[in-house]
């Protein structure tokens, strides 16, 4: 009864002292100033074009790390060739790097005096201090989410439903869509979820590639820093508030899609 | 012939799972393919289905060349061991996937999968999922769902690996009355002997990645071609240097020439059978299969001596 107890407030103490403190705190400093206060500082040209670029490059980068996640994992369970090993090592790679380093180490691909960067800019295309580079480092810091949940999921179901299928007449492609997918979807489900937060809530690496120029290659993290830096507090905290309920909206969305009966 | 299998080698890297294996399966036969795990006999029933590709050698599914035929093509309807039901789909989805596949027109897939769930007795189940049938029902599902697309033969990894005992027992009457009825090429996987004799009308027994006997289940058991035929396909004991069936010796009390003296270790009742397990002077065990009555008849005790002899050969 005793050890019960101690176990639920030592859970539910922790959780609010490293959880729900510092958010709390976060929306009650938003709207110290009144909602019209924080209303405004999210509404100013520069937070709405922040808000905007942040969408724009999660909507680029969530995609693609779904697709080529799902296409990565199955070669990594299905097909394995000698060095797969490897490649499911690569792909942690992200969660290993400082976001710092990534933006670096693509600042020397790319940038002026990098390998791809003087070829690039003579066929007019601009990755560095651009909307691309920043896809691209969003790309690769939320890389691992969806490999690393749907890896264990394909392990699981194994091979056998997917011969039963072909042996029925069904193509590669049926199979797919109609054996392996749903058999995956949750574990989709969540790692598209995970790929969002991270995407919006990138900093280290987007502040490298973007150059940070206000209106232009600013995301709303980098607004916040900026506001923050600026003393504007009001705008610091109405904005992440910003970033806190998109956050809060895709877990919700992903809340509502999972089945009733749980994994 | 149904299926034909000529000279097909498998090796999964240094292992050689099949070693120039030939076998030909008549049409409307249900044939087992019995042998010990590692034997090759779910390899070859795999190659068959399109499964795996054999390394070399061919294969022949109604008189057409079928090696190079992806499985999907091959018309074989598979079912395996752990049932690989499709697990987010109601059961007649699951009979109907091959049909759909097919895009066969609606109302003649509703009408196949009720012929089938009765055929497979699982009427009233049909909008069930998978997790909420018994293991029995599943298999009969898997089954339900190969046959749905008219199979040209009918392949079972052993189809009752996973079931408990009574089950099986159940559901191996069942496949043998199915089979009567359906009269498709039926080909199953395996490892149990009684299984084998009980379900099938030929048996090719394997061992070592070959074939070392196909024929009738009695012509295995009273004719075997060798060694390891005789002892996998029912229980031997030895005497004399040659295995013989525990069934085909002879006790005495008196000894009269051609038996060897023993002492009896213990006596088991098996309900009509007994056991009787003999260490022979030599020290080697033998054990004796009698009957009820001839137990009592020698009124047996352990330690008591007793003498044995091989019992005239069964007729054939």
């Amino acid at each position: 009864m005793l050890s019960r107890w101690l176990i639920r407030v030592t859970g539910l103490g922790y959780l609010l002292v490293i959880l729900a403190a510092p958010v709390g705190l976060v929306f009650y400093r938003a709207f110290e100033n009144g909602f019209g206060a924080a209303w405004d500082a999210v509404t100013t040209p520069d937070a709405v074009h922040a808000l905007k670029l942040t969408l724009e490059i999660a909507i680029i980068a969530v995609p693609a790390n779904t697709i080529f996640g799902i296409i990565c994992a199955l070669a990594i369970v299905r097909y394995p060739l000698r060095g797969s090993g490897v490649l499911n090592a690569f792909v942690d790679l992200p969660l290993a790097l400082s976001p710092v380093v990534v933006g670096l180490a693509f600042l020397l691909l790319y940038g002026q005096q990098g390998w791809f960067g003087p070829w690039l800019a003579d066929h007019g295309v601009q990755i560095v201090f651009a909307l691309p580079g920043m896809i691209l480092v969003t790309i690769f810091i939320s890389l691992p989410f969806v490999v690393r949940e749907v890896v264990p999921v394909l392990r699981e179901i194994g091979t056998d439903q997917e011969q039963a299928a072909e042996t029925l007449g069904a193509s590669a492609w049926q199979t797919f869509r109609r054996i392996t997918l749903p058999a995956i979807r949750w574990a989709v489900v969540y790692g598209v979820v995970l790929t969002t937060a991270r995407a919006l809530g990138e900093f280290g690496a987007v502040s490298v590639m973007s150059g940070r120029i206000q209106g232009q290659t600013e995301t709303m993290t980098l607004h916040v820093q900026g506001a923050y830096e600026n003393f504007d507090y009001t705008a610091a905290y109405a904005c992440s508030v910003v970033l806190a309920l998109v956050a809060i909206f895709t877990l919700t969305l992903m809340t509502a899609f999972r089945p009733k009966e749980g994994r | 012939m149904a299926i034909t299998v000529r000279q097909v080698t498998k090796r999964f890297g240094d292992f050689v799972a099949l070693d120039n294996v030939s076998l030909a399966i008549p049409g409307g036969s249900l044939t087992a393919l019995l042998g010990p795990s590692g034997s090759g006999k779910s390899t070859l029933l795999r190659i068959i289905a399109g499964l795996e590709q054999p390394d070399e050698g061919d294969v022949n599914i109604l008189g057409e060349d079928a090696t190079d035929v992806p499985a999907r093509k091959r018309g074989v309807g598979f079912v395996f061991q752990h049932y690989a039901a499709f697990k987010h789909m109601t059961v007649e989805k699951n009979i109907a996937f091959g049909l759909d596949i097919r895009k066969n027109p609606r109302a003649e897939t509703k009408k196949r999968v009720g012929e089938l769930l009765e055929l497979v007795q699982l009427q009233g189940l049909a909008k069930r999922y998978p997790s909420q049938l018994s293991g029995g029902q599943r298999q009969r599902m898997a089954l339900a769902r190969a046959l749905a697309v008219d199979p040209k033969v009918l392949l079972l990894d052993e189809p009752f690996g996973a079931l408990d005992a009574r089950v099986r027992k159940e559901l191996r009457a069942w496949l043998r009355r199915l089979h009567d009825e359906v009269h498709v090429t039926t080909v199953f996987v395996t490892h149990d002997q009684e299984e084998a004799m009980e379900v099938a009308d030929r048996i090719a027994v394997m061992n070592e990645g070959r074939i070392e006997q196909v024929g009738k289940p009695r012509d295995l058991y009273e004719h075997p071609a060798n060694e390891f035929v005789m002892t996998f396909v029912g229980p031997v004991s030895r005497l004399g240097g040659e295995y013989v069936r525990p069934h085909d010796l002879e006790l005495t009390l008196e000894p009269n020439g051609t038996t060897e003296r023993a002492t009896v270790e213990r006596v088991v009742h098996l309900g009509f059978e007994v056991r009787v397990e003999l260490r022979l002077e030599g020290g080697d065990e033998v054990y004796v299969q009698a009957t009820r009555a001839q137990a009592e008849q020698l009124d047996l005790s352990d330690g008591q001596t007793v003498y044995v002899r091989q019992g005239a050969p069964v007729a054939s």
